[in-house]
């Protein structure tokens, strides 16, 4: 075992995020850290603060399962996306997912129920109608059409805003939302700007449905807590609500987006899936696995672990990097093909452990639908332009394509 | 002795992420008020290893029946 803080240079000249060379691909660097460094220092680029990248699939899975792995925004050590000032992050009410247990299990426990395998299928239907109704749309244009702007936003949008009960006209709102808080090149002032803007949101919506209930979400969320022993307050449902927005609106969509585009870079595989549709499943898992577009879970250890021999002291945060383990040779060899016979299913693009998200199953329904749909109604499909010219989110939370014209 | 093997779940583990019943739904539900892991039935099948293996919080264990009766 190694003593890190004692082996290393102090200066360390890998910053988090890296920056993709390739949209489709890891950055270089992940494969040689995983190699050379599997505890490996870095900066964090918006704050300067120490951290500890991990990019082997062992630790990273390790450390997902671990419950001496905090995930407490508050803890001293936590590494935040962008600078905040201590007084204000003892103010935020942070989503559960930046929560430990027993406070994490009390907040995941009220939502579960919407999301359960049973649900998730009663959706499929709606789904479809709605994918179907974005394609009539699209073939009633004259292309090029971007598949961002037409489908890879519209579906989950519409569907998620159905789904909580929200008002469809509040789209735009609800995705200017998702794009600046997951945009690490947003600036402090105008995160904090959209945060305040949400809360007061959420909060009038929250209100609507406690005061007149629907048949949807977040009334049965406020209707729940009336019901739970360990009654949360109103921030409480506010974060919540701001979560599951955040989630859907800017993960989904660059996920359907970039896996589209990896699709139509990947004729085999579509004429794969339109022959054989049960396939469609495992492409997904393969699709989540390969592109790995929301990258990095943080964690500090409140007491000192282990992790390919390096010891880590309490209190020293870790970035577990989800896309590096996903390309983990160990465990998916020759990770930089794009293989849907592969078995992909142990792969963490959703994460592990007591954070997994919640909405993964819904999001593989989704996406199932979404590309079995689109390459079974436009077989011809292509894109308009040469992948090198499409523009991407740099630095970002969550990676995608910002549009992806094509034709047919 | 003729030793059977069973699944045992722990709810308190659970974090109801569905991945069983995807994985099974023959021998694994969800309780419609939490969420959180119900069986169906507590012999595995062929899909049982693969819904072992999906949950996220190791919470499906198989134990031989013995084993489990000690759990009960």
């Amino acid at each position: 075992m190694t003593d890190l803080i004692d082996s290393r240079e102090p200066t360390a000249a890998v910053q988090f995020p890296m920056t993709r060379t390739c949209p489709m691909h890891m950055p270089p660097q992940y494969a040689e850290l995983r190699d050379e460094q599997p505890v490996a220092e870095a900066t964090m680029r918006m704050t300067g603060a120490r951290a500890l990248l991990l990019t082997r699939h062992a630790d990273v899975k390790k450390v997902l399962n671990d419950k001496a792995m905090s995930s407490d925004a508050k803890r001293p050590g936590y590494l935040h996306q962008i600078p905040i000032p201590e007084e204000i992050i003892q103010f935020i009410k942070f989503p559960f997912v930046a929560m430990d247990a027993p406070e994490h299990t009390a907040r995941r426990r009220l939502v579960i129920p919407e999301f359960t395998a049973k649900r998730v299928q009663a959706l499929r239907p709606r789904m479809q109608e709605i994918v179907d109704e974005r394609i009539d749309a699209i073939l009633a244009m004259d292309g090029p059409v971007d598949l961002v702007r037409e489908l890879a936003a519209p579906v989950p949008s519409l569907f998620f805003c159905e789904l909580l009960g929200a008002d469809p006209a509040d789209i735009d709102t609800f995705r200017r939302f998702a794009e600046v808080t997951t945009n690490r090149d947003a600036g402090p002032e105008e995160t904090n700007a959209v945060f305040a803007e949400m809360e007061t949101f959420f909060g009038g919506l929250i209100r609507q449905k406690a005061a007149d209930p629907g048949d949807d979400l977040l009334s049965r969320l406020v209707a729940r807590n009336e019901e739970s022993e360990e009654k949360l307050d109103h921030d409480d449902l506010v974060a919540i609500a701001r979560t599951l927005i955040i989630a859907a609106f800017d993960a989904t969509t660059k996920m359907i987006s970039l896996g589209a585009l990896t699709l139509l870079e990947h004729p085999e595989a579509v004429d794969e899936i339109l022959r054989d549709p049960s396939s469609t499943g495992k492409a997904v898992d393969e699709l989540l696995r390969y592109l790995s577009v929301l990258d990095g879970s943080v964690r500090v250890p409140t007491e000192d672990v282990e992790l390919s021999g390096v010891r880590i002291p309490a209190g020293q945060g870790v970035v577990a990097l989800n896309g590096a383990a996903n390309w983990d040779p160990e465990v998916f060899p020759e990770p930089e093909k794009f293989d849907i016979h592969r078995d992909a299913s142990e792969h963490l693009a959703f994460g592990s452990g007591a954070h997994q998200c919640l909405g993964a199953n819904l999001a593989r329904v989704q996406l199932e639908i979404i590309y079995s749909t689109l390459f079974t109604r436009i077989p011809t499909l292509k894109l308009a332009v040469p992948v090198d010219d499409l523009p991407f989110t740099e630095g970002g939370h969550v990676h995608g394509p910002y549009e992806v014209p094509v034709t047919w | 002795m003729v030793t059977a093997t069973r699944v045992v779940v722990d709810r308190e583990t659970c974090v109801g992420s569905g991945n069983c019943v995807f994985a099974e739904p023959r021998v694994f539900d969800q309780d419609e008020v939490d969420g959180r892991v119900v069986l169906r039935a507590d012999t595995p099948s062929a899909l049982t290893a693969k819904a072992v293996a999906g949950c996220p919080v190791r919470a499906i264990t198989l134990v031989d029946a013995a084993q489990a009766l000690g759990h009960a």
